[in-house]
Protein backbone atom coordinates (compact mmCIF):
# COMPACT_ATOMS: atom_id res chain seq x y z
CA UNK A 1 0.00 0.00 0.00
CA UNK A 2 2.71 2.43 0.88
CA UNK A 3 4.39 1.71 -2.43
CA UNK A 4 1.15 2.48 -4.20
CA UNK A 5 0.52 5.80 -2.46
CA UNK A 6 4.11 6.78 -3.06
CA UNK A 7 3.67 6.35 -6.80
CA UNK A 8 0.47 8.41 -6.72
CA UNK A 9 2.39 11.33 -5.27
CA UNK A 10 4.95 10.86 -8.00
CA UNK A 11 2.21 10.98 -10.60
CA UNK A 12 0.86 14.29 -9.32
CA UNK A 13 4.41 15.58 -9.23
CA UNK A 14 4.95 14.40 -12.78
CA UNK A 15 1.82 16.06 -14.14
CA UNK A 16 2.40 19.36 -12.33
CA UNK A 17 5.90 19.23 -13.69
CA UNK A 18 4.80 18.59 -17.28
CA UNK A 19 2.14 21.25 -16.97
CA UNK A 20 4.76 23.80 -15.90
CA UNK A 21 7.50 22.70 -18.25
CA UNK A 22 5.19 23.81 -21.04
CA UNK A 23 4.44 27.18 -19.57
CA UNK A 24 6.05 30.18 -21.21
CA UNK A 25 7.26 31.68 -17.95
CA UNK A 26 9.49 28.82 -17.02
CA UNK A 27 11.31 29.29 -20.34
CA UNK A 28 11.64 33.01 -19.79
CA UNK A 29 13.10 32.28 -16.38
CA UNK A 30 15.54 29.81 -17.88
CA UNK A 31 16.44 32.14 -20.76
CA UNK A 32 17.17 34.95 -18.32
CA UNK A 33 19.76 32.86 -16.50
CA UNK A 34 21.22 31.67 -19.78
CA UNK A 35 21.67 35.20 -21.06
CA UNK A 36 22.84 36.58 -17.75
CA UNK A 37 25.42 33.87 -17.14
CA UNK A 38 26.66 34.06 -20.73
CA UNK A 39 27.12 37.78 -20.55
CA UNK A 40 28.88 37.58 -17.18
CA UNK A 41 31.27 34.98 -18.54
CA UNK A 42 31.82 37.07 -21.62
CA UNK A 43 32.52 40.23 -19.62
CA UNK A 44 34.88 38.70 -17.11
CA UNK A 45 37.36 35.90 -17.32
CA UNK A 46 37.69 35.65 -13.55
CA UNK A 47 35.36 32.78 -12.67
CA UNK A 48 35.07 33.57 -8.98
CA UNK A 49 33.93 37.10 -9.85
CA UNK A 50 31.32 35.60 -12.15
CA UNK A 51 30.17 33.29 -9.36
CA UNK A 52 29.86 36.23 -6.96
CA UNK A 53 27.89 38.40 -9.40
CA UNK A 54 25.64 35.49 -10.19
CA UNK A 55 25.21 34.81 -6.50
CA UNK A 56 24.16 38.38 -5.78
CA UNK A 57 21.49 38.22 -8.45
CA UNK A 58 20.36 34.73 -7.50
CA UNK A 59 19.99 35.52 -3.80
CA UNK A 60 17.39 38.14 -4.66
CA UNK A 61 15.80 36.70 -7.76
CA UNK A 62 15.44 33.00 -6.93
CA UNK A 63 13.39 33.58 -3.76
CA UNK A 64 11.25 36.22 -5.49
CA UNK A 65 10.47 34.15 -8.58
CA UNK A 66 10.00 30.95 -6.59
CA UNK A 67 7.49 32.64 -4.26
CA UNK A 68 5.56 34.41 -7.00
CA UNK A 69 5.51 31.47 -9.36
CA UNK A 70 4.38 29.04 -6.67
CA UNK A 71 1.61 31.20 -5.33
CA UNK A 72 0.36 31.93 -8.85
CA UNK A 73 0.42 28.26 -9.69
CA UNK A 74 -1.46 27.36 -6.55
CA UNK A 75 -4.21 29.92 -7.04
CA UNK A 76 -4.53 29.20 -10.75
CA UNK A 77 -4.84 25.47 -10.31
CA UNK A 78 -7.49 25.67 -7.63
CA UNK A 79 -10.20 24.04 -9.71
CA UNK A 80 -7.87 21.29 -10.76
CA UNK A 81 -6.92 20.77 -7.13
CA UNK A 82 -10.61 20.35 -6.39
CA UNK A 83 -10.78 17.73 -9.08
CA UNK A 84 -7.85 15.91 -7.52
CA UNK A 85 -9.45 16.17 -4.08
CA UNK A 86 -12.45 14.28 -5.42
CA UNK A 87 -10.24 11.40 -6.53
CA UNK A 88 -9.26 8.58 -4.21
CA UNK A 89 -6.06 10.33 -3.16
CA UNK A 90 -4.61 11.44 0.13
CA UNK A 91 -4.64 15.19 0.63
CA UNK A 92 -1.04 15.39 1.70
CA UNK A 93 0.01 13.61 -1.50
CA UNK A 94 -1.90 16.06 -3.67
CA UNK A 95 -0.32 19.17 -2.19
CA UNK A 96 3.17 17.87 -1.61
CA UNK A 97 3.10 16.37 -5.11
CA UNK A 98 2.13 19.73 -6.61
CA UNK A 99 4.72 21.54 -4.53
CA UNK A 100 7.49 19.20 -5.62
CA UNK A 101 6.38 19.65 -9.24
CA UNK A 102 6.61 23.45 -9.03
CA UNK A 103 9.84 23.59 -7.02
CA UNK A 104 11.35 20.88 -9.23
CA UNK A 105 10.60 22.64 -12.50
CA UNK A 106 11.87 25.98 -11.15
CA UNK A 107 15.07 24.30 -10.02
CA UNK A 108 15.48 22.56 -13.34
CA UNK A 109 15.22 25.77 -15.36
CA UNK A 110 17.71 27.39 -12.99
CA UNK A 111 20.14 24.48 -13.34
CA UNK A 112 19.87 24.52 -17.14
CA UNK A 113 20.16 28.30 -17.32
CA UNK A 114 23.34 28.38 -15.29
CA UNK A 115 24.94 25.14 -16.33
CA UNK A 116 24.94 25.48 -20.11
CA UNK A 117 27.12 28.63 -20.14
CA UNK A 118 29.45 27.23 -17.49
CA UNK A 119 29.80 23.90 -19.28
CA UNK A 120 30.53 25.62 -22.59
CA UNK A 121 33.06 27.75 -20.78
CA UNK A 122 34.78 24.57 -19.64
CA UNK A 123 33.95 24.46 -15.95
CA UNK A 124 34.65 20.72 -15.84
CA UNK A 125 38.23 20.22 -14.86
CA UNK A 126 38.57 23.79 -13.69
CA UNK A 127 39.35 24.62 -10.09
CA UNK A 128 36.11 26.60 -9.84
CA UNK A 129 33.87 23.59 -10.31
CA UNK A 130 33.01 23.33 -6.63
CA UNK A 131 32.03 26.97 -6.44
CA UNK A 132 29.74 26.42 -9.38
CA UNK A 133 28.23 23.39 -7.64
CA UNK A 134 27.66 25.34 -4.44
CA UNK A 135 25.89 28.01 -6.46
CA UNK A 136 23.59 25.47 -8.09
CA UNK A 137 22.83 23.70 -4.80
CA UNK A 138 22.01 27.01 -3.12
CA UNK A 139 19.73 27.90 -6.03
CA UNK A 140 17.88 24.61 -5.61
CA UNK A 141 17.58 25.08 -1.86
CA UNK A 142 16.22 28.60 -2.22
CA UNK A 143 13.70 27.48 -4.84
CA UNK A 144 12.42 24.71 -2.60
CA UNK A 145 12.34 26.91 0.52
CA UNK A 146 10.47 29.87 -0.95
CA UNK A 147 8.18 27.69 -3.00
CA UNK A 148 7.21 25.82 0.19
CA UNK A 149 6.60 29.07 2.08
CA UNK A 150 4.41 30.35 -0.77
CA UNK A 151 2.40 27.12 -0.86
CA UNK A 152 1.92 27.33 2.88
CA UNK A 153 0.67 30.93 2.63
CA UNK A 154 -1.59 30.09 -0.30
CA UNK A 155 -3.14 27.20 1.63
CA UNK A 156 -3.76 29.42 4.63
CA UNK A 157 -5.29 32.30 2.67
CA UNK A 158 -8.23 31.92 0.38
CA UNK A 159 -8.00 35.61 -0.53
CA UNK A 160 -5.53 35.93 -3.39
CA UNK A 161 -4.60 39.53 -2.73
CA UNK A 162 -3.82 38.73 0.88
CA UNK A 163 -1.83 35.67 -0.21
CA UNK A 164 0.18 37.63 -2.76
CA UNK A 165 0.78 40.47 -0.35
CA UNK A 166 2.01 38.18 2.39
CA UNK A 167 4.29 36.29 0.02
CA UNK A 168 5.89 39.50 -1.22
CA UNK A 169 6.23 40.65 2.37
CA UNK A 170 7.97 37.43 3.37
CA UNK A 171 10.36 37.82 0.45
CA UNK A 172 10.98 41.48 1.24
CA UNK A 173 11.56 40.61 4.87
CA UNK A 174 14.21 37.99 4.19
CA UNK A 175 15.84 39.76 1.25
CA UNK A 176 15.94 43.33 2.57
CA UNK A 177 14.31 44.12 5.90
CA UNK A 178 16.00 41.39 7.92
CA UNK A 179 19.47 42.63 7.05
CA UNK A 180 18.42 46.17 7.87
CA UNK A 181 17.27 45.24 11.35
CA UNK A 182 20.32 43.10 11.73
CA UNK A 183 22.65 46.01 10.97
CA UNK A 184 20.67 48.37 13.17
CA UNK A 185 21.02 45.88 16.01
CA UNK A 186 24.75 45.68 15.44
CA UNK A 187 25.07 49.46 15.50
CA UNK A 188 22.99 49.91 18.63
CA UNK A 189 24.61 47.15 20.62
CA UNK A 190 28.12 47.45 19.31
CA UNK A 191 29.55 47.62 22.81
CA UNK A 192 28.42 44.09 23.58
CA UNK A 193 29.85 40.83 22.32
CA UNK A 194 27.52 40.01 19.46
CA UNK A 195 29.16 36.99 17.88
CA UNK A 196 26.71 34.42 19.19
CA UNK A 197 23.73 36.62 18.44
CA UNK A 198 24.93 37.21 14.90
CA UNK A 199 25.53 33.56 14.39
CA UNK A 200 22.11 32.59 15.68
CA UNK A 201 20.37 35.34 13.73
CA UNK A 202 21.77 34.26 10.39
CA UNK A 203 20.31 30.78 10.81
CA UNK A 204 16.87 32.36 10.80
CA UNK A 205 17.25 33.81 7.33
CA UNK A 206 17.74 31.33 4.48
CA UNK A 207 19.02 34.06 2.16
CA UNK A 208 21.73 35.13 4.59
CA UNK A 209 22.57 31.52 5.19
CA UNK A 210 22.99 30.93 1.46
CA UNK A 211 25.21 33.97 1.10
CA UNK A 212 27.44 32.78 3.92
CA UNK A 213 27.67 29.33 2.41
CA UNK A 214 28.85 30.58 -0.96
CA UNK A 215 31.27 33.05 0.55
CA UNK A 216 32.71 30.41 2.85
CA UNK A 217 33.14 28.21 -0.16
CA UNK A 218 34.75 30.97 -2.21
CA UNK A 219 36.95 31.88 0.72
CA UNK A 220 36.85 35.61 0.06
CA UNK A 221 37.13 37.22 3.45
CA UNK A 222 36.86 40.77 2.10
CA UNK A 223 33.36 40.07 0.91
CA UNK A 224 32.24 38.00 3.82
CA UNK A 225 30.98 40.80 5.97
CA UNK A 226 30.52 40.55 9.68
CA UNK A 227 28.33 37.47 9.68
CA UNK A 228 30.61 35.47 7.46
CA UNK A 229 33.64 36.41 9.47
CA UNK A 230 31.95 35.33 12.67
CA UNK A 231 30.87 32.12 11.05
CA UNK A 232 34.37 31.44 9.96
CA UNK A 233 35.89 32.25 13.29
CA UNK A 234 33.48 30.35 15.46
CA UNK A 235 32.78 27.30 13.41
CA UNK A 236 35.59 26.81 10.99
CA UNK A 237 34.70 26.18 7.38
CA UNK A 238 33.82 22.50 7.55
CA UNK A 239 31.52 22.52 10.56
CA UNK A 240 30.06 25.91 9.60
CA UNK A 241 29.10 24.63 6.19
CA UNK A 242 27.53 21.42 7.42
CA UNK A 243 25.50 23.34 9.98
CA UNK A 244 24.40 25.82 7.34
CA UNK A 245 23.33 23.04 4.98
CA UNK A 246 21.51 21.33 7.80
CA UNK A 247 19.54 24.44 8.65
CA UNK A 248 18.76 25.07 4.98
CA UNK A 249 17.32 21.55 4.92
CA UNK A 250 15.26 22.44 8.00
CA UNK A 251 14.04 25.53 6.14
CA UNK A 252 12.65 23.19 3.51
CA UNK A 253 11.26 20.58 5.90
CA UNK A 254 9.42 22.90 8.29
CA UNK A 255 7.23 24.64 5.66
CA UNK A 256 6.50 21.25 4.05
CA UNK A 257 5.36 20.01 7.43
CA UNK A 258 3.19 23.14 7.64
CA UNK A 259 1.71 22.46 4.18
CA UNK A 260 0.80 18.94 5.28
CA UNK A 261 -0.76 20.13 8.51
CA UNK A 262 -2.90 22.84 6.91
CA UNK A 263 -3.89 20.60 4.00
CA UNK A 264 -5.23 17.92 6.32
CA UNK A 265 -7.55 20.32 8.15
CA UNK A 266 -8.71 22.71 5.50
CA UNK A 267 -12.16 22.91 3.91
CA UNK A 268 -12.12 23.35 0.14
CA UNK B 1 -25.59 3.03 -0.20
CA UNK B 2 -25.04 6.51 1.21
CA UNK B 3 -26.57 7.89 4.38
CA UNK B 4 -26.13 11.35 5.84
CA UNK B 5 -27.04 11.89 9.48
CA UNK B 6 -27.65 15.24 11.15
CA UNK B 7 -25.03 17.09 9.13
CA UNK B 8 -24.02 20.54 10.37
CA UNK B 9 -21.51 22.92 8.87
CA UNK B 10 -20.81 26.57 9.53
CA UNK B 11 -18.26 28.82 7.84
CA UNK B 12 -17.66 31.36 10.56
CA UNK B 13 -21.07 32.75 11.51
CA UNK B 14 -22.67 31.54 8.32
CA UNK B 15 -24.52 28.30 9.14
CA UNK B 16 -24.56 26.61 5.77
CA UNK B 17 -25.90 23.19 6.73
CA UNK B 18 -28.22 22.85 9.70
CA UNK B 19 -29.04 19.24 10.32
CA UNK B 20 -29.27 17.44 6.99
CA UNK B 21 -30.62 13.87 7.06
CA UNK B 22 -30.64 12.04 3.76
CA UNK B 23 -30.09 8.61 2.38
CA UNK B 24 -29.82 7.34 -1.15
CA UNK B 25 -30.23 3.70 -1.99
CA UNK B 26 -29.95 1.81 -5.24
CA UNK B 27 -30.42 3.03 -8.79
CA UNK B 28 -32.00 6.40 -9.24
CA UNK B 29 -31.47 10.02 -10.20
CA UNK B 30 -31.94 12.57 -7.46
CA UNK B 31 -31.93 16.28 -8.21
CA UNK B 32 -30.70 18.45 -5.36
CA UNK B 33 -32.42 21.80 -5.74
CA UNK B 34 -32.32 25.04 -3.86
CA UNK B 35 -31.60 28.72 -4.40
CA UNK B 36 -28.03 30.02 -4.58
CA UNK B 37 -26.26 29.73 -1.27
CA UNK B 38 -28.69 27.17 0.13
CA UNK B 39 -25.91 24.68 0.86
CA UNK B 40 -26.09 22.31 -2.13
CA UNK B 41 -22.44 22.52 -3.06
CA UNK B 42 -21.37 22.33 0.60
CA UNK B 43 -23.42 19.16 1.00
CA UNK B 44 -21.73 17.65 -2.05
CA UNK B 45 -18.33 18.71 -0.83
CA UNK B 46 -19.03 17.03 2.50
CA UNK B 47 -19.81 13.79 0.69
CA UNK B 48 -16.58 14.17 -1.27
CA UNK B 49 -14.57 14.82 1.87
CA UNK B 50 -13.48 18.25 0.65
CA UNK B 51 -15.29 19.94 3.52
CA UNK B 52 -15.26 18.47 7.00
CA UNK B 53 -18.64 18.76 8.73
CA UNK B 54 -18.80 20.26 12.23
CA UNK B 55 -21.35 17.74 13.41
CA UNK B 56 -22.97 14.65 12.01
CA UNK B 57 -21.74 11.79 9.94
CA UNK B 58 -21.78 10.49 6.39
CA UNK B 59 -21.64 6.78 5.76
CA UNK B 60 -20.93 5.08 2.48
CA UNK B 61 -21.77 1.40 2.45
CA UNK B 62 -22.03 1.41 6.24
CA UNK B 63 -18.61 2.99 6.79
CA UNK B 64 -17.98 6.50 8.02
CA UNK B 65 -16.04 8.59 5.50
CA UNK B 66 -14.55 10.99 8.03
CA UNK B 67 -10.89 11.64 7.15
CA UNK B 68 -10.93 8.67 4.80
CA UNK B 69 -9.89 8.86 1.18
CA UNK B 70 -10.02 5.40 -0.38
CA UNK B 71 -13.85 5.44 -0.52
CA UNK B 72 -13.70 8.07 -3.26
CA UNK B 73 -12.87 5.24 -5.61
CA UNK B 74 -16.59 4.43 -5.36
CA UNK B 75 -17.74 7.76 -6.76
CA UNK B 76 -17.45 9.92 -9.84
CA UNK B 77 -17.57 13.68 -9.44
CA UNK B 78 -18.29 16.33 -12.01
CA UNK B 79 -17.10 19.66 -10.59
CA UNK B 80 -19.02 22.86 -11.12
CA UNK B 81 -16.38 24.88 -12.94
CA UNK B 82 -14.47 23.10 -15.66
CA UNK B 83 -10.95 24.38 -15.27
CA UNK B 84 -7.93 22.15 -15.66
CA UNK B 85 -4.15 22.61 -15.91
CA UNK B 86 -3.86 24.95 -18.85
CA UNK B 87 -0.90 23.40 -20.54
CA UNK B 88 -2.12 19.82 -20.64
CA UNK B 89 -3.88 18.47 -23.70
CA UNK B 90 -7.29 16.85 -23.42
CA UNK B 91 -5.83 13.40 -23.95
CA UNK B 92 -3.21 14.00 -21.27
CA UNK B 93 -5.89 15.08 -18.83
CA UNK B 94 -7.84 11.88 -19.48
CA UNK B 95 -4.80 9.72 -19.03
CA UNK B 96 -3.91 11.62 -15.85
CA UNK B 97 -7.31 10.92 -14.32
CA UNK B 98 -7.20 7.29 -15.47
CA UNK B 99 -3.72 6.99 -14.09
CA UNK B 100 -4.82 8.28 -10.70
CA UNK B 101 -7.95 6.18 -10.47
CA UNK B 102 -6.54 2.82 -11.56
CA UNK B 103 -9.99 1.80 -12.75
CA UNK B 104 -11.14 0.47 -16.06
CA UNK B 105 -12.33 3.43 -18.05
CA UNK B 106 -14.43 3.69 -21.20
CA UNK B 107 -13.47 7.13 -22.38
CA UNK B 108 -13.48 6.49 -26.14
CA UNK B 109 -17.21 6.02 -26.36
CA UNK B 110 -17.93 9.27 -24.50
CA UNK B 111 -15.38 11.14 -26.60
CA UNK B 112 -17.20 9.89 -29.69
CA UNK B 113 -20.59 10.81 -28.26
CA UNK B 114 -19.58 14.42 -27.57
CA UNK B 115 -17.54 14.75 -30.76
CA UNK B 116 -14.38 15.56 -28.84
CA UNK B 117 -12.05 13.68 -31.18
CA UNK B 118 -10.72 16.77 -33.00
CA UNK B 119 -9.88 18.35 -29.65
CA UNK B 120 -7.96 15.47 -28.09
CA UNK B 121 -4.54 16.90 -28.84
CA UNK B 122 -5.45 20.53 -28.15
CA UNK B 123 -4.42 22.26 -24.98
CA UNK B 124 -7.15 22.78 -22.43
CA UNK B 125 -6.46 26.53 -22.34
CA UNK B 126 -7.49 26.79 -26.00
CA UNK B 127 -10.91 25.20 -25.57
CA UNK B 128 -14.21 27.07 -25.39
CA UNK B 129 -16.32 26.93 -22.24
CA UNK B 130 -18.78 24.41 -23.66
CA UNK B 131 -16.05 22.12 -24.95
CA UNK B 132 -14.36 22.24 -21.59
CA UNK B 133 -17.59 21.22 -19.95
CA UNK B 134 -17.78 18.25 -22.34
CA UNK B 135 -14.24 17.31 -21.35
CA UNK B 136 -15.32 17.70 -17.75
CA UNK B 137 -18.23 15.32 -18.28
CA UNK B 138 -16.06 12.73 -20.00
CA UNK B 139 -13.40 12.79 -17.29
CA UNK B 140 -16.06 12.27 -14.63
CA UNK B 141 -18.21 9.68 -16.41
CA UNK B 142 -15.60 7.41 -17.93
CA UNK B 143 -15.33 5.32 -14.78
CA UNK B 144 -17.90 2.81 -13.76
CA UNK B 145 -18.46 3.92 -10.17
CA UNK B 146 -21.69 3.11 -8.30
CA UNK B 147 -22.18 6.72 -7.13
CA UNK B 148 -22.14 9.69 -9.50
CA UNK B 149 -22.26 13.31 -8.29
CA UNK B 150 -22.77 16.10 -10.84
CA UNK B 151 -22.58 19.74 -9.82
CA UNK B 152 -24.27 21.87 -12.50
CA UNK B 153 -23.56 19.49 -15.39
CA UNK B 154 -25.47 21.58 -17.93
CA UNK B 155 -23.35 24.72 -17.69
CA UNK B 156 -22.44 26.01 -21.14
CA UNK B 157 -23.66 23.01 -23.11
CA UNK B 158 -25.25 23.39 -26.53
CA UNK B 159 -28.62 21.65 -27.21
CA UNK B 160 -27.03 18.62 -28.88
CA UNK B 161 -24.62 18.08 -26.01
CA UNK B 162 -27.51 18.51 -23.62
CA UNK B 163 -29.38 15.64 -25.32
CA UNK B 164 -26.26 13.49 -25.11
CA UNK B 165 -25.86 14.31 -21.44
CA UNK B 166 -29.42 13.24 -20.71
CA UNK B 167 -28.82 9.98 -22.62
CA UNK B 168 -25.72 9.31 -20.58
CA UNK B 169 -27.43 10.02 -17.29
CA UNK B 170 -30.35 7.73 -18.12
CA UNK B 171 -28.02 4.99 -19.29
CA UNK B 172 -25.97 5.18 -16.12
CA UNK B 173 -29.13 4.88 -14.09
CA UNK B 174 -30.09 1.74 -15.98
CA UNK B 175 -26.73 0.34 -15.02
CA UNK B 176 -27.86 0.59 -11.43
CA UNK B 177 -26.05 3.75 -10.34
CA UNK B 178 -27.03 6.26 -7.72
CA UNK B 179 -26.82 9.70 -9.36
CA UNK B 180 -26.99 13.06 -7.59
CA UNK B 181 -27.36 16.21 -9.68
CA UNK B 182 -27.55 19.85 -8.73
CA UNK B 183 -28.95 22.23 -11.30
CA UNK B 184 -31.03 25.34 -11.73
CA UNK B 185 -32.70 24.13 -14.92
CA UNK B 186 -36.14 22.90 -13.99
CA UNK B 187 -36.86 21.38 -17.42
CA UNK B 188 -33.75 19.31 -17.04
CA UNK B 189 -34.91 18.08 -13.65
CA UNK B 190 -38.35 17.20 -15.00
CA UNK B 191 -36.83 15.24 -17.84
CA UNK B 192 -34.27 13.18 -15.96
CA UNK B 193 -34.86 13.12 -12.22
CA UNK B 194 -36.80 10.51 -10.28
CA UNK B 195 -36.51 12.16 -6.89
CA UNK B 196 -36.07 15.71 -5.71
CA UNK B 197 -34.42 17.05 -2.60
CA UNK B 198 -35.11 20.70 -1.92
CA UNK B 199 -32.69 22.49 0.37
CA UNK B 200 -33.33 25.94 1.77
CA UNK B 201 -31.03 27.68 4.24
CA UNK B 202 -29.25 24.49 5.10
CA UNK B 203 -32.33 22.45 5.86
CA UNK B 204 -34.24 19.95 3.80
CA UNK B 205 -37.68 21.25 2.93
CA UNK B 206 -38.78 18.50 0.63
CA UNK B 207 -37.61 15.03 -0.19
CA UNK B 208 -39.56 12.67 -2.37
CA UNK B 209 -40.43 11.79 -5.91
CA UNK B 210 -40.98 14.41 -8.58
CA UNK B 211 -44.66 13.54 -8.88
CA UNK B 212 -45.14 13.67 -5.10
CA UNK B 213 -43.75 17.20 -5.08
CA UNK B 214 -46.13 18.33 -7.80
CA UNK B 215 -49.06 16.57 -6.17
CA UNK B 216 -48.35 18.06 -2.76
CA UNK B 217 -48.63 21.57 -4.11
CA UNK B 218 -51.26 20.80 -6.73
CA UNK B 219 -49.14 22.08 -9.58
CA UNK B 220 -48.40 20.50 -12.92
CA UNK B 221 -45.15 22.42 -13.31
CA UNK B 222 -42.11 21.81 -11.17
CA UNK B 223 -41.23 25.51 -11.28
CA UNK B 224 -44.57 26.40 -9.75
CA UNK B 225 -44.20 23.80 -7.02
CA UNK B 226 -40.74 25.11 -6.17
CA UNK B 227 -42.09 28.65 -6.09
CA UNK B 228 -44.68 27.45 -3.60
CA UNK B 229 -42.01 26.09 -1.31
CA UNK B 230 -40.09 29.35 -1.54
CA UNK B 231 -43.19 31.38 -0.82
CA UNK B 232 -43.88 29.23 2.18
CA UNK B 233 -47.42 28.19 1.20
CA UNK B 234 -46.90 24.80 2.76
CA UNK B 235 -48.28 24.90 6.32
CA UNK B 236 -45.19 23.04 7.59
CA UNK B 237 -42.95 25.89 6.56
CA UNK B 238 -43.27 29.27 8.29
CA UNK B 239 -44.03 32.09 5.91
CA UNK B 240 -40.80 33.96 5.58
CA UNK B 241 -42.38 37.04 4.06
CA UNK B 242 -45.32 37.46 6.42
CA UNK B 243 -43.28 39.44 8.92
CA UNK B 244 -42.29 41.93 6.25
CA UNK B 245 -45.80 42.61 5.01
Amino acid sequence: MSYQTETIMNKILKYSFFDLVRSRWIYIYCAFYLLFTFSLLWLSSDLSKVVISLMNVMLVLVPLIASMFSIMYFYNSREFTELLLAQPLKRSHIFIGQYLGVAGSLSLSLIIGISIPFLLYGIIGSAEIWNYFTLVIIGIFLSFIFSAIAFFIALRHENRIKGFGLTILVWLFFAVIYDGFFLLGLVFFNEYPLENFTLAASFFNPIDLSRILILLKLDISALMGFTGAVFRKLLGSGLGMSLAYLSLALWVIIPIWGIRRVALRKDF
Amino acid sequence: MISINNLHKAFGKNKVLQGIDLSFEGAGITAILGPNGSGKTTLIKCILGMVYPDKGDIQLGGQSIRHEWAYRDQLDYLPQIARFPENLTVLELFSLVKDLRKRTASGEELVELFGLKPFLNKRLSNLSGGTRQKVNIVQAMMFDSPLVIMDEPTAGLDPVAMIRLKEIIRREKERGKTILITTHLMNFVEEVADDVVFILEGKIHFKGSLSALKAQYGEAQLEQAIAHILEGKDPKIPNRFSSIC
